[in-house]
């Protein structure tokens, strides 16, 4: 019998009308939260654009440097967003080549290698840059826009950024090929725990790569010549973040070099052609050994039993619970190895903190130092908003399959939100305290700066948890295959905008106060907090705990009205 | 006791049960069928609380699902079609958690759990993750978890399906056993010959509506039915796929 193998729009096609049905049911549903997201959407778009268009024309602007410092800008964003593709792209395709549900029905269709091979690649680049590259339409469009691209522009652009992301893509699905490969007595989700180490590795070799406050501090070079001489040479020559950054930059200076070009199309179809061959020669063994059962023993098992004493005023069911969802946390290796990811980000952010010339060298105003600890909170709020949306966000997703035995038994919905709630609030309060304190220690911050961010952080981080819970319950992802994937959701993003607002909403409320506690300080009077400033910092405060509330709320209410 | 009253389940436009009334007292054995897409899941699915009815009334040895919810499921224990656990917890610690979330824990029932899975043959696998159980020793965990607490009323969807020939033997024996000794039990099958050997009363539901109900001589009555099996009644309530559409498709 004689039939044509199915090609790659057959294989794509069901996700495609998956990802479309889920839009219309979106849409349908409530078309005024459509309208408010794409508000949203729309205002932190042209706030990224507005920001970037600022800050370019202000380079454009400089002697000398001008020129040169859009582009070592490019090329750092996009090197750092290649790092996060890469770790993205090793996360999707753990799930599009080995663990997505249509596996076993592909593998028994007469499907070509090929075809399955660069269709999953396709399904692997476009699920691990949708986010990158929404960030990268405004700046690129600043980019455009200050720089004349004229119309050809985004032709440029969409040439340069389609082989930057194929690249990653590919790199990644190899890579986790051959660990699929040579860890064959593991589950296969449990390489995660690998891939998390592989990823500090890269982001670590990504930092001591780009070492970018060299170019904040001239000082640092010998003279103007050598400071110009780095700013003009590109830093990763090898790497295709700075051919694309070429690409683009030459087409805005109208300097005519196809080598970049040349580089990055190439390099990308070489590195198509290795992927195939590798996976022609790899994936079945692969895909046969990721199927295999752990046979690895329970851990964790002295736990309940502490859990039991610790918790011991608490109702059984609230308390096993919480004994459950750490049991399951430290027994799932995507969940826990992320854990060291954060370890080292926390670590990168302090040491950043530390290496401020804030205290080295001539000693910098009073005022800077309080700017500086006043950002910083606000940098905190972010990290913490996104260590929320990685661990808070999916906890009712990933309850779904479970959901039969919360529903049928007599347990109060209540009981579950306020499990989840705290289950990923306390840790998270626990290292916003952490960070708050000890990089106020290291900025020597005033006592009055140092009880406005443990404050702030408190109250932010007890909202932003609840946003988390409330986001997941209001955009599940049931049928995920892995729980790495869910924090990148449509929700996920909704979740750091809402997430983001708020904080911006509170450093926006506190600013004044703070001001004013700048300007007591420097003519040497104690602050004067008169009812406006008072009013300021109650409003922040009382901002905080009603979106705790009506979160926690709103996250209960679509739980209970759930339906599987 | 079940007692359905008016019930009802619509999807927008669809209607998946259809004003439903129905009364299972205890001591009996229910045998729920109908063809797929007939609504049976829907139904039970709403018996267990997981789906809310569009209209109707529910209740659960007297407690009513919507206004005394807790007191409802406290009665009840639920075995889905699809054995669904968290895969990271052990056999042993799963039992555990569904005993908390009934409110119970403590000495008694460890030696519950341990009277259990040895019952269905796990007591081996007590302490593996359960993401290394097969289907069948999930369902069998899944029935398990149903019975941790006690219940009055076990409500439960296509419990065969994954069992071995001799787990399959001892549910039967179970459910007879539960409701001789004054319990209630509701089950959805696709298995006529359990069905007919089992239940004391039989519910043929199509289109979201019950076309029979009964016991077998009463459903034989009802349609002159003769001596049939409840298989031939089935078929005569439900449809059969006419033979010119079998010959169409295996046709070369």
């Amino acid at each position: 019998m004689t039939a044509p193998a199915p090609g790659i729009p057959v294989i794509l096609l069901p996700k495609w009308r998956t990802a479309l049905a889920r839009l219309r049911r979106e849409g349908s549903g409530a078309p005024l939260k459509l309208l408010l997201l794409g508000l949203a959407g729309a205002g932190f778009w042209s706030a990224v654009f507005a920001v970037v268009v600022r800050v370019l024309r202000y380079m454009k602007g400089q002697a000398e440097i001008g020129g040169y410092l859009p582009a070592k800008m490019l090329g750092v964003l996009l090197l750092t967003c290649g790092a996060i593709l890469l770790f993205s792209s090793l996360i999707t395709a753990l799930s599009t080549f080995f663990l997505a549900k249509d596996l076993d029905l592909l593998q028994a269709a007469p499907t070509d290698w090929l075809t399955f091979y660069l269709a999953k690649l396709m399904e692997t680049a476009l699920h691990a840059s949708w986010m990158v590259a929404l960030l990268a339409l405004p700046i690129l469009a600043a980019y455009g826009v200050v720089f004349d691209g004229g119309p050809g522009f985004a032709l440029v652009a969409v040439a340069a950024f389609v082989p930057y992301v194929a690249l990653p893509a590919v790199v990644g699905s190899a890579l986790t090929l051959v660990l699929v490969n040579v860890f064959p007595a593991r589950r296969a989700r449990d390489l995660l725990g690998l891939v998390a180490v592989g990823a500090v590795g890269v982001l670590v070799v990504v930092l001591r790569v780009l070492r970018p406050e060299r170019l904040a501090r001239p000082e640092g070079y010998r003279n103007l010549v050598e400071f110009l001489g780095a700013l003009r040479s590109p830093d990763n020559p090898w790497l295709p973040s700075e051919w694309a950054a070429q690409m683009v930059m030459n087409w805005l200076r109208q300097v005519a070099d196809p080598l970049p070009i040349a580089l990055l199309w190439t390099t990308a179809g070489a590195f198509v052609v290795l992927g195939a061959e590798l996976h022609r020669r790899l994936y079945r063994a692969g895909f046969t050994k990721a199927q295999e059962g752990s046979d690895q023993a329970a851990g964790g098992r002295w736990w309940p039993a502490l859990a039991g004493r610790l918790l011991a005023p608490l109702p059984a069911a609230k308390r096993e619970f919480i004994v459950k969802d750490v049991l399951v946390f430290f027994r799932d290796a995507t969940q826990w190895s992320q854990l060291i990811l954060l370890a080292v980000l926390l670590l990168v952010y302090l040491l950043n903190i530390r290496a401020l010339p804030l205290y080295t060298g001539e000693r910098v105003s009073f005022f800077l130092v309080t700017l500086v600890v006043f950002l910083n909170q606000g940098l905190a709020g972010f990290v913490l908003s996104a260590i929320a949306a990685r661990f808070v966000f999916p906890a009712v997703s990933l309850e779904g399959r479970q959901m039969w035995l919360l529903r049928s038994s007599p347990l109060d919905l209540r009981a579950l939100v306020w499990s989840k709630y705290w289950t990923g609030t306390l840790p998270l309060l626990v290292l916003g305290l952490l960070i708050t304190g000890a990089t106020n220690v290291l900025l020597q911050a005033s006592p009055f700066m140092m009880a406005i961010s443990v404050g702030t952080i408190t109250l932010y981080t007890l909202a932003s948890s609840a946003l988390a819970l409330c986001f997941g319950a209001l955009f599940p992802q049931f049928d995920t295959e892995n729980a790495a994937q869910i924090p990148t959701s449509f929700g996920g993003l909704v979740f750091m905008l809402a997430s983001v607002a708020l904080l911006g909403a509170v450093i926006a409320l506190e600013a004044r106060p703070v001001l004013a506690f700048v300007q007591a300080s420097q003519q040497g009077e104690p602050l004067a907090l008169d009812p406006a400033l008072a009013g300021a910092l109650a409003l922040a405060a009382a901002l905080c705990l009603a979106t705790t509330l009506v979160a926690l709320r709103a996250g209960l209410a679509r739980v209970s009205r759930m339906e599987f | 006791m079940i007692r359905l009253t008016k019930l009802t389940k619509r999807y927008g436009t669809f209607t998946a049960v259809d004003g439903l009334d129905l009364v299972v007292p205890p001591g009996e054995l229910f045998g729920f069928l109908g063809p797929n897409g007939a609504g049976k899941t829907t139904t039970l699915r709403m018996i267990a609380g997981i789906l809310q009815p569009t209209s109707g009334t529910i209740e659960i040895g007297g407690d009513d699902l919507a206004t005394r919810p807790r007191e409802a499921k406290l009665r009840m224990g639920f075995i889905p079609d699809r054995p669904f656990v968290y895969d990271k917890l052990t056999g042993a610690e799963f039992l555990r958690f569904v005993a908390a979330l009934f409110g119970q824990e403590g000495a008694a029932i460890e030696r519950r759990i341990d009277e259990l899975l040895g019952l269905f043959d796990l007591a081996p696998w007590k302490h593996e993750l359960t993401e290394s159980y097969s289907h069948g020793m999930r369902q069998k965990l899944i029935i398990a978890s149903a019975l941790v607490h006690r219940p009055e009323v076990i409500v439960v969807d296509e419990p065969m399906v994954g069992l071995d020939p001799k787990s399959a033997r001892l549910l039967k024996d179970l459910f007879r056993e539960f409701c001789d000794r004054g319990g209630t039990v509701l089950m959805s099958t696709h298995t006529l010959e359990v069905a007919e050997a089992m239940c004391d009363r039989i519910g043929i539901i199509l289109g979201g509506r019950l076309v029979g109900l009964g016991t077998m001589p009463e459903l034989r009555a009802q349609h002159d039915a003769g001596d049939a099996s409840l298989e031939e009644l089935f078929l005569r309530l439900t449809g059969g796929a006419p033979d010119r559409e079998l010959g169409a498709v295996l046709e070369g």
